[in-house]
C-alpha cells in the first residue's frame, strides 16, 4: 500500500499494547476484550474499566466501522507532505470503541462523517498500522 | 457542618505582566522575574511577603519548545524567596489548576501570599523555523497518549481539535461563517489593546479565504505564539484590609474531571472536559450565567471558545453557532463581552493566563479603552479536550 505519510512516528514498545501494533500480521484487527463481561477496552487496560475484572484478551473484530469525525491536515509539519485525512473511527462492535487513524485510498475532499470504512494494514517499521478505506456509500 | 467553598478564603491582590511580544529573545526566567516583581508591587508587597509559588506547567514540561517557563526552583533562587510551599505541575485542571493550588495553600494556612505565574517563550523558541507541531514528527518513538495519535500524523493540537469542530458542524449545522466571529470579535477588541500582536481589522472575507491548517480550522482559528509572562499574587482574605485596593474575589472554581479523558474518546466529543468543570463551577456558587459581565474563554483554537460558551450554559449545547452569529452578542457592547483583550487569536498565546489577567484588569476597572462599564463578575475558562479549569471572579467591595 502507498503510505500517504512521509513520516510515521512509531509507537514505543509497551507490554499492554504491543499486540495491537502486530495484530495486522494475519490481517485481523484486535482489541482487548474482558473475559468476564465482554467489554472492549481501548486504549488497552490491564483490567476491565467497566467491571474491573482481570483477564483481558486480544480479540478480533470485523474491522468495519463509521467515521465519527475527521480532519484534513494541510499544514506541512513535515516538508513536502501532501494533505492527509485524520479520522476518528467508531467500530461496529461497540459504540465507544474508537481509534484515531487515517482514511486512505480516496481523495481527501471525499470523506464525510458517517462514511462506512473497513480496515487495511500498512506494514512499516515492524508494525502493522491499521488504516481505513471507505466502503462504497451505496452499501450504507 | 457547612462551610463556604475554600476558594473564598483566597483573593487576587496583585497582577503583573512582563513585556509581551514576538521573538523577544529574552529568557523565560527574565520574563518571569519581570512579571513576578510587577505583580508583587501591584499588591504593595515585597518578595519577603511571598511564602509560596505555584505555576503551570512547571519547568520540565516539554510539550513543545518554549511551552514551559522556569521551574519554581529557578524562580525561588532568582528572587531569593523563602517558601513554605511550591508547585509546578501540568497534570492538574488546566492552567487554572496553579491558581486553585494557590487558593488551597492559603485556605489551609500553608501560605499567606502565593505568587502564581505562567510563562511562554514559544515565539522565540519556534520562530526561526515556523510553528512546530506539539508532538515530534520525525522517525522517533511515540509514548503515552501520543502513541495513539502520532503514528497517524495527528501531531498538533489543531489536529485534535479540528475534529471537534467538524463534529460540531455535522451535529448542529454550525458554519465557518459563524465560527469566524470568534476571530473577528477578538481582532476588533485587540484594536484597543496596545499589547496585542495583531490590531488591524480582520474581515469575514479574509477569514473565509484564509488557508486551511486542519479542516475546518483555518489560519485565523489558531492562536499566535508569543513570548511573555503573567503573574498574580493570591492572598488570604484576611490580608485584604491592608491591601491597596479591594481585591478580586475567587467566588468559585470548577475542576471536575469525568468521561473518557483524551482527545478522541469522549462520548460527546463536542463538550469534552469543559462540561464537567463548568457543572462543578455552578454547583459551588449562587451566581448564574446571567450574572456574568465579561467572559474570558480559552481560545487556543476558536472552536474552544464556542465549546466553553455552551459548557458554561450561556447557550444550549449545539447552539453556540447561532449564539455568536454576526458577532454582536459577544462584542464589547453586546450582552456577553468575550475575550475583550483580543484573546490568544489576536493578543497572543499567553496560554490561559492572559485571560485571567484581562479578567482582573476588567474587575479593577483598569482596562482603559477596553473597559466593560461596571464589570463586577468575570468567568475565566482554560483548556480544551481533556484539560479544563474554570473560575468565577468578582470585584471586591469594601
Amino acid at each position: 500500500m502507498h503510505d500517504p505519510l512521509i513520516r510515521r512516528t512509531r509507537p514505543a514498545d509497551d507490554p499492554l499494547s504491543d499486540f495491537f501494533w502486530t495484530s495486522g500480521a494475519d490481517g485481523r484487527l484486535r482489541f482487548l476484550r474482558c473475559d468476564k463481561c465482554g467489554y472492549f477496552s481501548h486504549p488497552p487496560t490491564a483490567r476491565c474499566p467497566r467491571c474491573l475484572a482481570e483477564g483481558m484478551t486480544p480479540t478480533p473484530v470485523a474491522g468495519t466501522g463509521t467515521i465519527y469525525t475527521f480532519t484534513v491536515n494541510y499544514q506541512p509539519w513535515v516538508a513536502s507532505q501532501q494533505p492527509y485525512v485524520i479520522a476518528v473511527i467508531e467500530f461496529d462492535e461497540q459504540p465507544d470503541l474508537r481509534i484515531t487513524s487515517n482514511v486512505v485510498g480516496c481523495d481527501v475532499d471525499d470523506v464525510a462523517i458517517g462514511d462506512r470504512v473497513t480496515v487495511t494494514f500498512l506494514h512499516r517499521h515492524e508494525r502493522w498500522y491499521p488504516l481505513f478505506e471507505r466502503l462504497p456509500r451505496s452499501s450504507r | 457542618m457547612s462551610r463556604h467553598p475554600f476558594e473564598r478564603d483566597a483573593v487576587i491582590s496583585g497582577a503583573g505582566q512582563s513585556e509581551v511580544g514576538r521573538r523577544l529573545n529574552r529568557s523565560a526566567l527574565d520574563l518571569t522575574s519581570e512579571a513576578a516583581l510587577r505583580a508583587i508591587e501591584d499588591a504593595r508587597l515585597t518578595r519577603d511577603d511571598i511564602d509560596a509559588v505555584t505555576t503551570y506547567p512547571g519547568g520540565y514540561a516539554s510539550v513543545s519548545h518554549g511551552y514551559g517557563g522556569p521551574s519554581p526552583h529557578e524562580l525561588q533562587d532568582a528572587l531569593r524567596m523563602d517558601l513554605s510551599w511550591h508547585m509546578g505541575a501540568a497534570e492538574i485542571p488546566g492552567q487554572l489548576g496553579a491558581i486553585v493550588a494557590a487558593c488551597m495553600a492559603v485556605s489551609t494556612g500553608l501560605a499567606r501570599h502565593v505568587l502564581v505565574y505562567r510563562t511562554v517563550t514559544e515565539s522565540t523558541m519556534q520562530g526561526q523555523a515556523g510553528r512546530t507541531a506539539v508532538l515530534e514528527t520525525g522517525d522517533g518513538v511515540a509514548f503515552g497518549m501520543g502513541a495513539w495519535l502520532q503514528p497517524f500524523g495527528s501531531v498538533s493540537a489543531v489536529n485534535w481539535l479540528a475534529p471537534v469542530a467538524q463534529r460540531h458542524f455535522h451535529e448542529f449545522g454550525t458554519r465557518r461563517e459563524q465560527l469566524a466571529q470568534i476571530a473577528l470579535v477578538e481582532r476588533a477588541n485587540a484594536a484597543d489593546n496596545p499589547n496585542a500582536i495583531f490590531r488591524s481589522p480582520l474581515t469575514l472575507e479574509e477569514y473565509m479565504s484564509a488557508r486551511m491548517i486542519s479542516s475546518p480550522l483555518c489560519l485565523f482559528d489558531c492562536d499566535i505564539p508569543v513570548d511573555g509572562s503573567t503573574a498574580f499574587v493570591v492572598s488570604h482574605m484576611d490580608t485584604a484590609a491592608d491591601a491597596p485596593r479591594p481585591p478580586v474575589h475567587i467566588n468559585a472554581i470548577g475542576t471536575r474531571l469525568q468521561g473518557r479523558v483524551s482527545w478522541d474518546q469522549y462520548a460527546d466529543l463536542t463538550s469534552m472536559a469543559a462540561a464537567g468543570a463548568s457543572a462543578h463551577l455552578w454547583s459551588r456558587t449562587d451566581l448564574r450565567p446571567a450574572d456574568v459581565d465579561v467572559a474570558l474563554l480559552y481560545d487556543g483554537f476558536s472552536i474552544l471558545t464556542l465549546v466553553w460558551l455552551e459548557a458554561l450554559g450561556f447557550c444550549a449545547h449545539g447552539e453556540g453557532g447561532a449564539f455568536i452569529e454576526g458577532g454582536h452578542r459577544i462584542s464589547r457592547i453586546g450582552e456577553l463581552p468575550v475575550n475583550t483583550d483580543g484573546g490568544q487569536l489576536s493578543a497572543g498565546r499567553l496560554h490561559g493566563f492572559g485571560h485571567v489577567y484581562e479578567a482582573v484588569e476588567q474587575l479593577w476597572g483598569r482596562a482603559d479603552a477596553r473597559q466593560v462599564p461596571g464589570a463586577e463578575v468575570a468567568v475565566v475558562a482554560n483548556g480544551g479536550g481533556p484539560i479544563a479549569g474554570v473560575m468565577l471572579l468578582t470585584a471586591g467591595r469594601r
